[in-house]
């Protein structure tokens, strides 16, 4: 309040006077003699609100039906919501019921608002003034008074003195989040190691390589020429829990080309079957699922960060942020001739983590 | 005048004496009625197979190929350095290409792009029944398979599964490899679309009838059709191509909005 008052009739003579006031202290640097001087505020201008009482008039017309809009446009979203109701059967029904409710509430809001602006520029007075900010620095008393008050503190409250209250106290407050550490990581799985549950999928030894979404197996002979399998383990749609978990490690591509396109490690001959290979489908970067698969070029496409890998050449990377092949899964054929896992895969799939061997 | 009266006094004249052709034409006519008896008799006989074309459309559609395809799909239809060998592709993958307009080929170059159909549909079942007496492959698709009355939540799971990754959940299409690229489904018939899964036009992966059931695609194409026929439930779509289509709406017309009003309320009024 006190600088209120001060402010209003200090301020012009404290504003052309700044650039005066200014003294360069010791070890400051240069001050500049033409700093440039204040012009001040420009003349102040009339509205046309202020000179011809009819625009005045039209001015208030125009910012209370605005208001009564606003009053319109709320009571058309009411209207709206219960007209236009969202029909669980027909997903149409939303369109209509967002789009009229919208406009409602659009128009309630911004009729208000623009009414308040306009009434503020138009109507409310427009005079130009300042008020000055008041110093941050405390008057000498205030001052040497706080310090006093701070040593009284430390003396009357023993801080100083009982040092085992104080060491108690700091004691206590580290202590006090520690429950709250204990029970987040109690949200996290219990009893089960996350680098193993990394480092595995559902694949084992003879499951059957089966089609998503209905998790029927896939015999050798299905698997024709330039074809494209999205594959879970069979057994994965009858899981009760932790589905879609095990889902996202173990999704595979499966695809077959020409044997003789194949370009294949003569360690991992014995992983594909008469052409048809088998890659996770986890991209190695950061775990989007690789499926665009062109059977011309056999290259596989990522479309989260367009990582590249060729399906030929066990899956390297090609192209992309990616770094590593996505990882072989090593099939075979049972005697009933479906496509089966030798074994999981030999590596943990989709991005790096720390603990990856 | 003079040349109708022509005629009737030449009939006039023949009547009473038979003339020199006729028994050659009696013969003609006891050989094409037996002759044509026996092809009832053994098309009756035969499994459907035959259904396909006649002799006559097959020569029509190798005259056509011969004209049109055969400079870079060989005379034999055997390929050539330019294009692929068409023995084996089927009806559904002929019918598909040139009854879509990506065949005959515009120019070289990453993939067919669609345009006008060059054949009318009886030049294309012709040149379908041409490629197709070649060799066996994939058959023009059954009827009851288009009729999109299928399960459409079944077949949208499958799409999201086996097709959006390439064609985008709403069907927009979107981009691939070194200008290769997937094209919106929107508007595509119910034909070309199963012909398209079964044969893997281009760079598109093959779903065979083991993978994707002709009960299965029947269920996508119910779901391209719903979302042909149905309103996008959020309003304007603007391509369905997600985040930029609807980043750049909102960063010109959102932001532009914002600046507008930002100007108006700091200016001083009049």
């Amino acid at each position: 309040m006190a600088s209120d008052e001060t402010s209003g009739k200090d301020l012009t003579a404290a504003d052309s006077s700044s650039v005066e006031h200014v003294t360069a202290a010791a070890g400051t640097a240069v001050v500049a003699r033409d700093a440039l001087k204040n012009p001040g505020l420009p003349p102040h201008r009339q509205r046309v609100t202020d000179l011809d009482p009819r625009a005045e008039k039209r001015a208030e017309r125009t910012v209370y039906t605005l208001f009564y809009l606003s009053v319109v446009g709320s009571i058309f979203a009411i209207a709206a919501y219960m007209v236009f109701p969202i029909v669980p059967e027909e997903p149409g029904s939303v369109r209509l019921n967002n789009l009229f409710i919208g406009i409602g509430l659009a128009l309630a809001l911004l009729a208000l608002g623009i009414g308040i602006v306009h009434w503020g520029k138009s109507l409310m007075p427009n005079t130009e003034g300042i008020d000055q900010r008041h110093p941050v620095r405390g008057s000498d008393q205030a001052r040497e008074r706080s310090v006093e008050i701070y040593h009284e503190v430390i003396e009357e409250s023993g801080l100083g003195r009982r040092a085992l209250i104080r060491n108690s106290l700091i004691g206590a407050l580290v202590v006090f989040p520690l429950p709250a550490v204990v029970l987040f990581r109690g949200l996290a799985p219990q009893d089960q190691d996350p680098v193993a549950l990394l480092n595995q999928t559902m694949w084992k030894k003879g499951t059957r390589l089966a089609l998503d979404p209905s998790g029927a197996p896939i015999k050798a002979s299905d698997v024709t020429l330039g074809s494209s399998f999205a594959v879970i383990p069979e057994g994965l749609q009858d899981l009760e829990h932790g589905r879609l978990e095990e889902k996202a490690k173990a999704a595979v591509i499966l695809v077959r080309m020409k044997p003789e396109d194949l370009n294949q490690l003569p360690e991992r001959v014995t992983w594909s079957y008469d052409g048809i290979v088998a890659y996770s489908k986890i991209c190695t970067h950061v775990g989007c699922p690789v499926g665009l698969y062109e059977q011309q070029t056999h290259h596989l496409l990522c479309p989260c960060h367009q990582s590249q890998f060729d399906v030929a050449d066990h899956a390297k990377v090609i192209f992309g942020p990616a770094k590593r092949a996505l990882p072989q899964l090593p099939i075979a054929v049972d005697s009933e001739g479906y496509l089966i896992a030798q074994s999981d895969f030999l590596e943990p799939v989709g991005p790096s983590f720390w603990e990856r061997q | 005048m003079p040349r109708t009266k022509k005629p009737t006094n030449g009939r006039a004249r023949r009547t009473g004496r038979r003339s020199p052709v006729a028994s050659v034409a009696l013969i003609a006519i006891g050989l094409l009625f037996t002759g044509g008896a026996y092809a009832m008799v053994s098309t009756s006989t035969a499994t459907a197979q035959t259904e396909t074309a006649s002799q006559q459309t097959i020569s029509e559609g190798e005259k056509l190929f011969a004209a049109n395809c055969a400079t870079c799909h060989g005379l034999s239809a055997d390929g050539t350095g330019t294009g692929p060998s068409l023995i084996g592709v089927g009806a559904a993958s002929v019918d598909f290409q040139v009854g879509t307009g990506r065949m005959p080929m515009q120019a070289n170059g990453p993939q067919a792009i669609v345009k006008p159909v060059q054949f009318t549909e009886e030049q294309t079942a012709a040149l379908v029944a041409y490629v197709a007496s070649l060799a066996p492959g994939p058959a023009l698709p059954e009827a009851e398979y288009l009729d999109a009355e299928g399960d459409a939540a079944a077949g949208a799971e499958l799409f999201r599964i086996n097709c959006a990754m390439c064609h985008n959940v709403a069907g927009a299409g979107g981009a691939l490899t070194e200008g290769k690229y997937a094209p919106a489904l929107e508007g595509v018939s119910p034909e070309h679309i199963y012909e398209a899964m079964v044969t893997g036009p281009q760079n598109m992966p093959v779903f065979n009838d083991m993978n994707i059931s002709p009960e299965d695609k029947r269920d996508i194409i119910t779901y391209l059709k719903y979302l042909d026929n149905n309103p996008s439930p959020g309003g304007f779509a603007l391509g369905s191509l997600g985040p930029v289509s609807e980043g750049l709406f909102l960063w010109i017309f959102g932001l532009g909005a914002i600046v507008a009003l930002t100007v108006w309320i700091a200016a001083k009024s009049n």
